[in-house]
């Protein structure tokens, strides 16, 4: 059957540029946007509403104004688990952030296997984080682990690693130094390669020694990206669950019990998803001021 | 960023050339051994970067006594090659690779249909409110997941307004994963490289946005989509905590939830079995690693984030 075209060609065609110019380019946008807007932020300002109330799964939620922050911050084991936090994030980032930074300037000097140290260092992230944790795991176990069979072979005593309270939350740091540094350093030797030579000749022509060459030159010129990186690395690192959770399971007598095991207490065995809102909020206001800094400082070094 | 202008120019030059110190310095006796000092150095702590990894693969093929033995056999004695195999079928490997394989195709997609396509729009449709959406994705950036994963978890628990449960299910957690403004963020300014004439031309010659996005955009964009496929793959393959939460049925598990599952048990299998169980799982990430390496490098320096 041959039928007639509704509307006139012209109107046809109007409509055709309606489409064009407003339906399909929001059509485009239209997956993001249901995405972002039912898990990104409607979590997000759920994670203030539901701080307020008594949650339970299975009864429901009642308001309960701000006994949550009350329970939580009256939480003997918060202050623990902000000191841990601190305690993990200072000496990660001093050997994952500062360390690199000396390693990839003296890769980037190497004449020859700058390639291979570059590998070398790198290949540790490659490896799923859940087994980079469960082979320390076993490399910390006090009798056939590697970690005391090396210390026995050059004629130390072992250590209990994970097994006590004073060695735990250093031998997490060790483990998690190995599985991350080689990023860091991989994102150090690409800022350094972006140093033009004529820098160095120019400096150097000016009288200035190796040293004041790296102090003066080298330093000043990948300051931004380490700024950039220090603060990634700390809202990073502060973030820290799956070493503590598989290794130690927060233990022992707490004392690898980060902010985020903390987190997962409260909510995933205690099924007290109000005080883990209220937790989860608190550590969002922290995280979120550390963010705000770091956008602050792309952009600046943008400029 | 940046770095990223000044990296091309500058290889070009300084790559095989000198950095800080000079060749004349270099030639110099004093700094010369100081180098082979430093050489010396890195060599030995690449040596401990790599050992682990030497020695979980290693450990896969001993014996279940010969990798309690102390003095350890630093190279097997008896490599037991089926412990592979052994532990691929005690573990139920061909489930959780299936299981995690097809996470990855789905993340994938998502990307591909969720990031790209809004990326495009933002970049050459020009759509109403553009500025609004911008920040409306981007804002996201400046909150960790983690800081809003317990109301992330009530949502999968019972999605707004119809009340259904995505636990176990994979879109609880391929959903939740697939939003990343990063990467919206990452293709919009590659795409906005892309010279609109060709755009305009494609248009007057009765192109629709479709046909633009599957054949220009798409074609021209390889560098930058694969540097986003790989890292979403690799992401998606080592991916534990939000599935964990997520998906408690053993059957639709990924990898590395399993793993944590089989040795966390009290009863658990032999040690050897699991160790070779690691280095299978660890083996995906680490093949397409050196596959792509180059573009896996190129796109941690251009990026800033670790893949």
């Amino acid at each position: 059957m041959k039928s007639e075209p509704v509307l006139s060609e012209r109107a046809n065609s109007r409509y055709k540029n309606l489409y064009d110019k407003y339906v399909l380019p929001f059509l485009f946008i239209l997956p993001a946007v249901l995405l972002f807007t039912v898990f990104a932020w409607f979590p997000i300002l759920k994670g203030f509403y539901i701080s307020f109330l008594d949650y339970d799964l299975l009864k429901g939620a009642s308001f309960t104004g701000l006994d949550n922050f009350k329970a939580v911050l009256s939480d003997p084991l918060l202050p623990k688990a902000v000191i841990n936090t601190l305690y993990f994030t200072l000496l990660a980032i001093l050997f994952g952030y500062v360390v690199p930074v000396f390693l990839a300037i003296a890769i980037n000097e190497m004449r020859s296997a700058q390639s291979f140290f570059r590998l070398a260092f790198y290949i540790p992230v490659v490896l799923p984080p859940m087994v980079a944790v469960l082979l320390w795991k076993w490399f910390y176990d006090p009798d056939i682990g590697l970690a005391n069979v090396l210390l026995n072979f050059v004629g130390l005593n072992g250590l209990p690693w994970l097994n006590s309270p004073k060695t735990s939350m250093f031998s997490l740091i060790i483990m998690s130094t190995w599985a991350n540094a080689g990023g860091s350093v991989l994102i150090y030797l690409a800022a350094l390669k972006g140093i033009p030579v004529s820098m160095y000749e120019a400096a150097e022509l000016e009288g200035a020694g190796i040293f004041q060459r790296i102090r003066f030159v080298t330093i000043p010129q990948i300051l931004g990206v380490m700024l950039i990186m220090l603060v990634l690395q700390i809202i990073g690192t502060m973030q820290v669950f799956t070493e503590p959770f598989v290794m130690t399971d927060g233990g022992p007598a707490n004392s690898t019990l980060t902010i985020m095991m903390l987190l997962y207490r409260y909510g995933f065995k205690f099924f007290d998803f109000g005080a883990a809102g209220a937790l989860g909020l608190l550590f969002f206001f922290l995280l979120v001021s550390f963010s705000l800094v770091y956008f602050r400082l792309t952009k600046k070094f943008k400029d | 960023m940046a770095v990223k202008s000044n990296t091309k120019r500058s290889r070009l030059v300084n790559s095989f050339d000198r950095a800080v110190i000079s060749h004349r310095e270099y030639a110099d006796p004093a700094v010369k051994t100081a180098f082979i000092l430093v050489f010396i150095f890195l060599s030995l702590l690449a040596v401990t970067t790599i050992f682990p990894i030497y020695w979980m693969f290693t450990g896969g093929v001993k014996s279940s006594t010969a990798i309690a033995q102390v003095p350890p056999q630093l190279i097997p004695e008896a490599p037991q090659w089926g412990n592979f195999l052994k532990a691929w079928g005690r573990l139920n490997y061909s489930l959780y690779f299936l299981n995690t394989s097809l996470l990855c195709l789905g993340a994938l997609v998502l990307q591909y249909l969720i990031s790209a396509t809004a990326a495009f729009s933002l970049s050459k449709l020009n759509p109403v409110l553009k500025k609004f959406w911008l920040a409306f994705f981007l804002t996201t950036l400046m909150v960790p997941p983690n800081a809003y994963l317990i109301p992330q978890y009530l949502t999968i628990v019972r999605f707004p307004v119809f009340g259904f449960s995505l636990l176990d299910n994979w879109l609880g957690v391929l959903l939740p994963m697939a939003v990343s403004a990063f990467n919206i963020f990452l293709l919009k300014s590659f795409f906005d490289d892309i010279p609109g004439d060709l755009v305009d031309a494609a248009r007057i010659d009765g192109a629709n946005a479709w046909f633009i996005y599957l054949k220009i955009m798409i074609p021209l964009s390889k560098a930058v989509l694969a540097v986003i496929s790989i890292f979403t793959i690799v992401g998606t393959w080592k991916e534990f905590f939000w599935p964990f939460l997520v998906l408690k049925k053993t059957s639709v598990q990924p990898i590395m939830v399993a793993l944590y599952r089989l040795t966390s048990q009290t009863v658990g299998e032999p040690l050897n079995l699991v160790v070779a169980g690691m280095a299978i799982a660890s083996l995906p990430p680490l093949i397409l690693f050196f596959i792509f390496q180059k573009q896996i490098l190129q796109g941690i320096s251009l990026t800033g984030i670790k893949g």
